[in-house]
């Protein structure tokens, strides 16, 4: 047995030429082999890419997706997102638990099937959502869970729960998914026409120079949510020292409530690769990398013929468009469970086989970025908006939009409304006007950028999508004034605790001391102090956190604070001072009589 | 090689292109507050001890670049509190009983908290349940006082020439793990700069206990940072 895994583990390695920065690649092999990185496979991997087993063992504990304990050999990760709640998530939950026999986080007695759950998977239009291996099922009940359940108990093959497939590339043969679109407003930029060839075509004309100069004519801004202007950056990549440059596709869509990048994935695939071979050419000697989280797996052999056949039409490989010496390809980086790679820096260490830590900044990516070239990571929307931009033209482009920001934005809309899905709207649009197309009645409050933002409420729905106002990466989720905000915070909270690196400080205890602070309050003992403690507490995570998510995961609270204050101020009281509210003293009792081992006399 | 010339506190300073702020404040005998930073170690930027305020931004001194004009905060309010406030949190994530550590009077976080004035944290300690390795039988480590530095785990490859440690999982679950199913089963030796460059109690020499009498160990009279300050100084 043992040798049997050091044979197939090694055939693996060598697979991927025994190359170190694959370890992704390798690590997500043999899970998917053995439903496990066990520790002898782990031996291997390390003998195999000249490493320490503690370095495997440090990158597949890092990623939700891999173990290095057996699971069963179907995993259900029913996805548990806030808007999965609203759905009904708990009750399927359930429903499933029963018909396995098993609780959360276990495995069926015979081995069989895993039941697990998992953050955001990038369906919060079809929810309640789960994957099943790689395989997504949406719109769950508690009966078609139970179904569900029962048929896979036969056949133990997710592929076979397929029985209806969605709308428009989801029903191709090689993704075969019922994942649906939900396509509800088609704007000028990313789903209009596209002739493949036509942006690439106009890109050789401008020569790379010229292509960075419409890309800053255009004010086209990063559409992850950072803002950061795109000309910018390639310009910064082309005009830094050294040989080969990369550019990273972030395809690792995992803010809560966004899925946007998945229909683009799904739709405008042809968009997306035009953007990155041009954004190849503007950079020079540049090597793609689509970075694709690991929810979307079921998108693989589909985006990897979409490369094949733009290779045989000559828009990707070698010779692009019969220019001499204008060579570039993509590959596609699998991730596997980790909110954080979303971040660029750590983006970037995934895909050099790495734990998803994010990175000291500076250096910058552009200077400094895969296996130490300057690199250009965009998102998936940024690539295609460059595709249509140089068909199109800068003006056209910048003439879009609110003024400083330019062109249209996709937006995922979900929670509490009729019509959830994509959006394709020019910036500037209000808040208001998007709870009115997506039809919400009674909205109370929303999040506007998924939970890295602040949630408002109905007195900032007049305030308009752009990074001067209402900032947003695409998710767009809307609660109706019955639900509970605090709820929905500490819901967050606990979300950015489970996905923290644990790299620094602040972060990684600063978060945990939050929850308990919140728990306090929420649970009727706190004081009007602990409010203002709180409020420091945040500030604090986000001043001194190192990356990103430090300095967005207290939002979730800070913004219940600021914009619903008054529900957290109901709940404090002042108490008599000397007392410790949160100190209960028969449960003190009993967890000092369990220990001593006998009835305390005096109580 | 041209200097940039900055600001600290308000005390002009020099300093060399591309040093970081941590090493140009030292050159400049001002002492910025630091754990996971070791002298001879690839700045790791983790603990954010040395957090200073940088034209504005808070940034970690130990990372973070001095640039030309660059106006640094190192002794505000503002400051002492979030190094406070990190301080506080390395204690109370870990299991740290000073009066009985072998490490006291030698622990740079305890010396630490002395020279911020900490008695107690202000946070409630969150008493984890961590394991102790023995199986060394020069060496233990005890988890109870790990701050997740990184220390060892930079000293072991960058100065040993080993790999004994690396981290594993992450978030608040994050640790320290050894190459091997415990300590005896890694190459690591008493002698290894891995060993000594642990700032706390975690990673130990076995039969040396208190060797030191209280009163006259490293950070018993001199607070963390002296050296710095005032160098030849006793």
């Amino acid at each position: 047995m043992k040798q049997a895994t050091a044979k197939v583990t090694g055939e693996i390695c060598r697979k991927f030429g025994n190359d170190r920065t694959r370890m992704m690649d390798i690590v997500l092999e043999v899970q998917a082999r053995f439903g496990c990185v066990s520790p002898d496979a782990m031996e291997e991997i390390a003998r195999a890419l000249g490493t320490h087993r503690v370095e495997v063992e440090s990158v597949v504990t890092f990623y939700a997706f891999l173990s290095v304990k057996p699971q069963g050999r179907v995993v259900i990760r029913l996805c548990s997102d806030i808007v999965d709640w609203m759905k009904g998530y708990e009750e399927v939950a359930v429903a499933m638990a029963k018909e396995l026999g098993v609780t959360m986080g276990e495995t069926t007695a015979d081995g069989a099937i895993t039941l697990t759950r998992t953050p955001c998977i990038g369906m919060s239009d079809q929810a309640p959502a789960a994957l099943i291996d790689d395989v997504v099922v949406t719109h769950l009940t508690p009966d078609r869970a139970r179904q569900l359940v029962r048929d896979l108990r036969r056949h133990l093959d997710p592929h076979q729960l397929v029985t209806m497939v969605g709308d428009g590339n989801n029903a191709h043969p090689l993704v075969r998914s019922m994942v649906r679109n939900n396509i509800r407003h088609r704007g000028a930029v990313l789903f209009a026409d596209f002739v493949p060839g036509s942006g690439l075509r106009r890109a050789l004309e401008l020569g790379p120079e010229g292509v960075i100069r419409e890309m800053k004519e255009s004010r086209l801004r990063g559409r992850g949510g950072a803002g950061f202007p795109a000309g910018m950056k390639w310009e910064m990549a082309r005009n830094a020292p050294g040989e080969r440059r990369y550019i990273l596709c972030n395809a690792d869509e995992g803010e809560p409530g966004t899925f946007k990048d998945r229909v683009l994935l799904t739709e405008r695939t042809d968009l997306l690769l035009e953007g990155m071979a041009i954004a190849g050419y503007a950079a020079g000697n540049a090597t793609g990398i689509i970075y694709l989280r690991g929810e979307y797996r079921y998108l693989l052999p589909f985006l990897t013929n979409a490369i094949e056949q733009r290779r045989e039409r000559g828009l990707l490989g070698r010779n692009l468009l019969g220019r001499k010496d204008f060579n570039f390809d993509v590959r596609i980086q699998l991730g596997a469970g980790a909110y954080i790679c979303g971040e660029e820096t750590a983006l970037i260490s995934s895909c050099e086989g790495l734990r998803g830590d994010p990175r000291n900044r500076p250096p910058f990516p552009p200077q400094h970025g895969y296996l130490g070239c300057p690199t250009i990571v965009n998102n998936v929307e940024t690539f295609c908006c460059a595709s249509r931009i140089l068909v199109e033209g800068a003006p056209w482009f910048a003439a879009m939009g609110s003024s400083r920001t330019t062109g249209t934005k996709v937006l995922s809309i979900s929670g509490d409304c009729r019509k959830p899905g994509v959006y394709e709207v020019p910036f500037g649009i209000t808040a208001r006007e998007l709870i009115e197309m997506a039809e919400a009645d009674n909205a109370g409050s929303m999040l506007i950028g998924g939970p890295c933002r602040r949630m408002i409420g109905p007195e900032r729905f007049e305030g308009r999508i752009c990074y001067d106002d209402l900032a947003t990466g695409g998710a767009i989720m809307i609660f109706n004034r019955a639900r509970n905000k605090l709820e929905i915070a500490e819901h967050y909270l606990d979300f950015f605790i489970e996905e923290s690196c644990g790299h620094c400080t602040p972060c990684r205890v600063g978060l945990i001391l939050l929850k308990k602070a919140v728990h306090k309050v929420v649970a009727g003992a706190g004081e009007p102090s602990d409010l203002a403690g709180m409020r420091d507490l945040s500030n604090f995570i986000i001043r001194t956190s190192r990356c990103g998510l430090g300095q967005a995961a207290p939002n979730p609270v800070l913004g219940a604070l600021e914009n619903f204050g008054d529900l957290y101020s109901g709940l404090v009281t002042e108490r008599k001072p000397g007392l410790l509210p949160e100190f209960d003293l028969s449960k003190a009792v009993v967890d000092a009589e369990l220990r001593a081992g006998r009835q305390s006399k005096y109580v | 090689m041209s200097r940039v010339t900055f600001t600290i506190d308000g005390k002009t300073a020099t300093a060399e292109q591309g040093q970081t702020i941590l090493k140009a404040a030292e050159a400049a005998g001002v002492y910025i507050p630091r754990l996971c930073a070791c002298k001879d170690l690839v700045p790791h930027g983790s603990c954010r001890v040395c957090s200073v305020r940088v034209n504005g931004r808070i940034q970690a001194a130990c990372v973070q670049i001095v640039t030309e004009g660059a106006i640094v905060e190192n002794e505000s309010d503002e400051i002492r509190e979030y190094r406070r406030n990190i301080i506080d949190m390395l204690f109370v994530e870990g299991n740290h009983f000073c009066m009985f550590c072998e490490k006291s009077g030698h622990c740079e976080l305890q010396a630490l908290a002395y020279r911020f004035g900490i008695a107690a944290p202000r946070y409630r300690y969150l008493y984890p349940k961590r394991e102790i390795d023995l199986s060394h039988p020069d060496v233990y480590l005890d988890h109870n006082r790990c701050i997740l530095c990184g220390r060892c785990v930079r000293a072991s490859q960058d100065l040993d020439h080993k790999n004994v440690f690396q981290f594993v999982e992450r978030g608040c679950r994050k640790r320290l793990q050894v190459d091997g199913e415990a300590l005896a089963a890694t190459d690591l030796r008493v002698t290894d700069e891995a060993v000594a460059s642990c700032p706390v109690g975690a990673l130990m020499r076995k039969r040396v206990g208190y060797a030191v009498p209280v009163g006259r160990r490293p950070y018993d009279e001199i607070p963390i940072g002296k050296d710095i300050e005032s160098p030849g100084e006793e």
